[in-house]
């Protein structure tokens, strides 16, 4: 297992900076997830720590010893590739036991890893065919096996899932939370999907050109984020923000200047926007509630409704509510904020409270 | 209506099998004709009596033997080297940045811009110098340097086609580069090795204007130049010529029926998605 120190990170390609600055520390057996848009250094930040890319600046520490230098095969660590990158000319079982004929243990030990990690996977039966001959799923699968098999003190993944159709997705998604919790090994994994962040890790660490914008817990990011870009990158559907200004000691929307009638919140007066989960957002008949509007569309899920209500001032608002809302569209209706889950934000998109 | 297309696209096919496999025709047809009836029945599609004479004589009579194992060793050793470094350099084109690649690049495609005839009196100027005329090695040389080129665009589409996961997957189950390369990349690219190799044999086994100029004793000389021989100066001897012609299409065809099997597509297949 590893702990491991990223300290003042930084990777150009020419004049390009990718990664800027980055401070990390992951502790021991933590289940880390990487998160955010396509193109914001996540995979460069991960081949970082494998030894794939690079270091324009900064360190990278492995239980206290610094790591720049060392070649990939000297650091330790598994990385479970997007591609998979299995070896299309070697059986599931040479491909599993690779790392180990490169060892030169001898075949007995190299079998028992192998059988062992295939067991855990369920690829028993694979082990004489070629990665041609599996299906994504059982590639993704032989993918980790590999890294198992290795023992390494950390695992990379780089979007293990994203090739795989919605329902193996979640399936493997289990599969590795279950191995995280059976291995109990440092993890560091990449995803732009929001929804394994959350489920899959310890700790997030959300990151948008190449800066950190915030690290912690799912909760954390979840209930009090950082700054805007968490706040609408976190959380599904995402989070209404609506355009307000302080006028008279009080909350109003900037472009209507009509009142939102809450009570007075701190830091109020920098506030720009106010940002808002569709969860937290209650349809009321009209006339109640905070503002007014008219309902546009209704999206019936079973167990939820999303509710779009055209607000003027504020256009169009989501609220999350019950799967048997009777409420249709071009009806009027109130929606009332729940002051206990609002969100400010200053000019500069960063939260207030 | 499909019908219709799928004949005519075999015609289409038919067609030029027959042009392309005609000459091959004729040149069997006349080395299994006697001597007499070559004039008297030019023109028959298969002549009346065949015989092995001229096959015999070639074989047995000519000096054929030796050009022909001088084609081998020039050929082999040629298309050995050049895929070698090919390959290295086809790799490190598709693997590596560095300073120096454009320039290289450009360089390599502009000794292929001009015809041969320009070059080939420096050409003998230096292997004259290397006190090297007479010999296969100069032939080897000139060979090995004319299809570098080619086929290291070729190598490097080959290398091009195998994704870089792979080498880093290998890197990171514990493997050197060269490690990566040896066990993991060089298996997936003997199509590519397979078809280089074909490529600047078969270029070096055809090849006649360097042998002709870089060889003038019987020794040393490759096929292509020995063919000559066949004409003296009052006649030729068309079907010695054709028989040592049909002979030395085997080599060439034993080489790719060897090779055929690493020349399929889809031996990279599974490495990545879908
Ligand atoms: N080898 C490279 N050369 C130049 N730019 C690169 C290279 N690799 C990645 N980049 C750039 O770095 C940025 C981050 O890439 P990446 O880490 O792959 O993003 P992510 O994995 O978050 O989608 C992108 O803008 C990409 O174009
Ligand atoms: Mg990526």
């Amino acid at each position: 297992m590893a702990r491991i120190d990223i300290v003042d990170l930084c990777k150009r390609f020419g004049n390009i900076e990718v990664i800027s600055n980055v401070n990390l520390s992951f502790e021991e057996g933590e289940f880390i997830v990487l998160v955010g848009p396509s193109g914001c250094g996540k995979s460069t930040l991960l081949r970082m720590i494998a030894g794939l890319e690079s270091i324009t600046k900064g360190d990278i520490i492995m239980n206290d010893q610094r790591v720049n230098d060392l070649p990939p095969r000297d650091r330790n660590i598994a990385m479970v590739f997007q591609s998979y990158a299995l070896y299309p000319h070697m059986n599931v079982e040479r491909n599993m036991g690779f790392s180990m004929e490169i060892k030169r243990t001898p075949p007995d030990t190299r079998r028992q890893h192998v059988d062992k990690a295939a067991a855990i996977l369920g690829l028993g039966s694979l082990m004489e065919r070629l990665p041609k001959a599996l299906s994504g799923g059982q590639r993704q699968r032989v993918a980790m096996g590999r890294a198992i098999v290795r023992d390494p003190s950390a695992f990379l993944f780089d979007e293990p899932l994203s090739n795989l159709d919605a329902a193996l997705r979640v399936e493997m998604r289990l599969e590795i939370a279950r191995l995280h919790q059976r291995l109990g090994s440092t993890m560091v994994y990449v995803t732009h999907d929001q929804v394994e962040a959350l489920t899959l890790a310890d700790r997030i660490v959300v990151l948008d050109h190449g800066v950190v914008q915030q690290v912690g817990t799912p909760m954390e990011l979840y209930e009090s984020p950082a700054n805007r870009f968490v706040a609408r990158f976190i959380g599904s559907p995402t989070m209404n923000l609506i355009e307000v200004a302080m006028e008279d000691q009080q909350l109003t929307m900037k472009s209507t200047h009509s009142a939102i009638p809450l009570p007075a919140l701190v830091g109020a007066e920098s506030a720009t926007q106010l940002g808002i989960r569709p969860e937290h957002l209650e349809p009321m008949p009209a006339g109640k509630g905070h503002v007014q509007g008219e309902v546009e569309v209704v999206e019936r899920l079973g167990s939820d409704s999303f509710v779009y209500v055209q607000v003027p001032g504020a256009g169009r608002l989501l609220s999350r509510c019950n799967g048997n809302t009777r409420l249709q569209a071009g009806e009027a209706v109130g929606l009332s904020l729940d002051p206990a889950h609002l969100h400010l934000f200053d000019e500069k998109g960063q939260a207030l409270r | 209506m499909r019908t219709v297309l799928t004949i005519g696209r075999n015609l289409a096919v038919l067609g030029y099998v027959l042009f392309a496999l005609f000459p091959l025709y004729w040149l069997l047809k006349i080395a299994v004709t006697p001597d007499r009836l070559i004039y008297t029945e030019g023109t028959a599609l298969w002549p009346t009596t065949f015989t092995f004479d001229n096959f015999r004589t070639v074989i047995f009579y000519s000096d054929f033997m030796v050009f022909f194992s001088n084609s081998v060793i020039v050929s082999l050793c040629s298309a050995a080297l050049a895929t070698l470094i090919a390959a290295a350099a086809g790799y490190s084109f598709s693997r590596f940045r560095f300073r120096g690649k454009s320039i290289i690049v450009v360089l390599m495609l502009v000794t292929q811009m001009f015809p041969l005839l320009m070059i080939i009196t420096p050409i003998y100027k230096i292997v004259a110098t290397l006190g090297l005329l007479n010999t296969l090695t100069s032939l080897i040389v000139v060979y090995t340097a004319f299809n570098i080129p080619f086929a290291t665009f070729l190598m490097q589409s080959f290398f091009d086609g195998i994704p870089k996961d792979l080498d880093e997957a290998a890197m990171m189950d514990g493997c050197t580069r060269l490690q990566a390369l040896r066990k993991v990349i060089l298996p997936l690219t003997l199509p590519g090795l397979a078809a280089t190799l074909g490529f600047v044999f078969t270029a070096a086994w055809s090849e006649l204007l360097f042998a002709l100029m870089l060889i003038n004793s019987n020794d040393s000389m490759t096929f292509p130049v020995g063919l000559l021989t066949f004409v003296s100066k009052f006649s030729v001897d068309w079907g010695q010529m054709m028989a040592a012609g049909v002979l030395a299409l085997l080599p060439s065809c034993l080489f790719f029926v060897f090779i055929q099997r690493y020349l399929v597509q889809g031996l990279t297949a599974g490495a990545v998605k879908g």
